[in-house]
């Protein structure tokens, strides 16, 4: 579980988190949401640690990261697996050589240990053939998929994934969120994505946070968005037509 | 006020590169690789020119020996000594700072762009021992170029000078050896070993702390580029004074 309480983030003098709070349940897929702007990569990245916050606190199992040591921090680090939005995989490494990366980078087990736990990683995710490709022979959706293999290979407690399905279409989107889902469940860890995708939103939404100006505007589960009479989520999330005739079937039923 | 913000930034990045330091499994191959890419990529480009360069700082010497009581030994005298003394260690680096410079630059910008160090760091690895250290260490054997450069420069000299008739071969040998001082090639090592350091730290420097897209990384490899050569020159000046005066 992590728990964020009134965090302030500022750059030059402007606040762009103005005091947000709010807790990532653990075997939930949290999803963060909001326009382009609204701070949602900040949010990310101070829960990541990658940015210092002015004030407030956020706690890894009742933990503040604020409070923790160097060491204490680096061993939190090695708990917590990241997706990225353009993946950031290693492009001098093969997948098979990004996801042992961490492995290798971390434990001291044998080269073909690592492997063949990579190797079970890597077709949990899906992959196939694909091993011995570098990140620019291999397509959007396979990158994605590396790039959760390499951040679940250490059996994180923590998922993070920055706008995992960016970029992808349609139908590789939802199979991305799925796997997503299915490893938040499997591996029983707290996942909190950052989207501002709405198909994900209704298949994966376990809890959202929806952020307007640095700021929480509204959090709930993806039924409850449905109902919600907050006009800023409501005309974030049903900007399109299609969805609104969902809501209004949904509504109606 | 930017400029010293930077230089700063640059001594703190350098105590970070000496922290907390990466597994020597992986460490081992990143430096190996980096002595492929910075040194023995280099080492064509670095031969090409210095043979020619030496060939033509020969001829250059001898058209201008008009007078017949000047010895033609001073043809290779002059190679020898604009050779070992500023262009094999000064002008290669130069080069290289393009070369090795911009390649060191524009990887470490590309990771930075594309979130690969962002990745890195969440892992909670050391990025800038784990990026820039290996390359400091590549270059330790950067001096091994620069030898390589007297040498083919002086040969170049030898050549052009003999087949192009401006003197004999036994004059050309006689003048690299005139009034030889071996503290020269100390000297040429000396600044070297401070340039190779420069190489290394400026541009990993530029390339760490860019933002930005794909055309940053371009203009971060020209000001990187840039200030490295600056920096050559100026310590060159520094040494220079400081040892031969």
């Amino acid at each position: 579980m992590i728990k964020v309480n009134n965090i302030v983030k500022s750059f030059d003098g402007t606040d762009v988190l103005k005091g947000i709070s709010t807790v990532f349940e653990k075997g939930k897929t949290n999803l963060i949401i909001g326009q382009s702007g609204s701070g949602k990569t900040v949010f990310l990245k101070c829960l990541l640690g990658l940015f210092e916050t002015n004030s407030g606190e956020i706690l890894f199992e009742n933990k503040a990261i604020q409070q923790m040591s160097v060491k204490e921090r680096t061993i939190l680090r090695q708990e917590i697996g990241m997706v990225f939005q353009g993946s950031a995989l290693f492009d001098s490494m093969t997948v098979e050589e990004n996801v042992m990366f961490p492995m290798q980078m971390f434990t001291s087990k044998e080269v073909d240990e690592i492997r063949e736990q990579a190797n079970q990683v890597i077709k949990r995710v899906n992959l196939i053939d694909a091993n011995d490709k570098f990140p620019d022979e291999i397509s959007g959706g396979m990158k994605k998929r590396v790039a959760i293999a390499r951040a679940i290979v250490m059996n994180p407690k923590y998922l993070f994934c920055d706008e995992p399905n960016s970029g992808l279409d349609p139908k590789t989107a939802i199979l991305i969120d799925n796997l997503i889902k299915e490893i938040t469940e499997e591996y029983n860890i707290t996942t909190v994505i950052n989207t501002h995708d709405m198909n994900s939103v209704m298949e994966i939404g376990e809890k959202i946070v929806f952020l307007l100006n640095g700021k929480k505007a509204w959090e709930g589960s993806k039924k409850d968005i449905f109902n919600t009479d907050n006009e800023a989520v409501s005309n974030f999330v049903y900007s399109s037509d299609l969805f609104k005739k969902v809501r209004k079937i949904y509504l109606k039923n | 006020m930017n400029v010293l913000s930077n230089i700063g930034k640059y001594f703190i990045m350098l105590q970070r590169v000496f922290g907390k330091f990466t597994k020597w499994k992986i460490l081992k191959q990143l430096i190996l690789k980096d002595i492929d890419s910075l040194i023995i990529g280099s080492l064509g480009i670095v031969s090409f020119i210095s043979f020619f360069v030496g060939g033509v700082v020969s001829i250059q010497t001898a058209l201008n020996l008009e007078n017949p009581f000047l010895p033609k030994n001073l043809i290779g005298f002059a190679t020898r000594q604009s050779i070992i003394l500023e262009f094999a260690p000064t002008f290669i680096s130069i080069i290289m700072a393009g070369k090795v410079g911009s390649y060191i630059t524009s990887s470490i910008g590309t990771m930075r762009v594309t979130e690969q160090i962002d990745a890195l760091e969440v892992m909670g690895i050391n990025t800038y021992n784990y990026l820039i250290f290996p390359k400091i260490i590549a270059l330790l054997l950067y001096p091994l170029v620069i030898c390589i450069s007297m040498f083919l420069g002086i040969f170049g000299g030898y050549i052009a000078c003999v087949y192009g008739g401006f003197s004999s071969s036994a004059e050309f040998v006689e003048g690299i050896q005139l009034d030889f001082i071996p503290f020269h090639v100390t000297y040429a090592f000396i600044k070297t070993s401070f340039f190779s350091f420069i190489l290394a730290t400026v541009p990993s420097f530029h390339g760490y702390f860019m933002t930005g897209g794909a055309l940053e990384v371009g203009k971060a490899s020209t000001v990187s580029f840039v200030w490295t050569s600056v920096v050559i020159i100026l310590l060159n000046y520094l040494v220079t004074q400081l040892l031969l005066t």
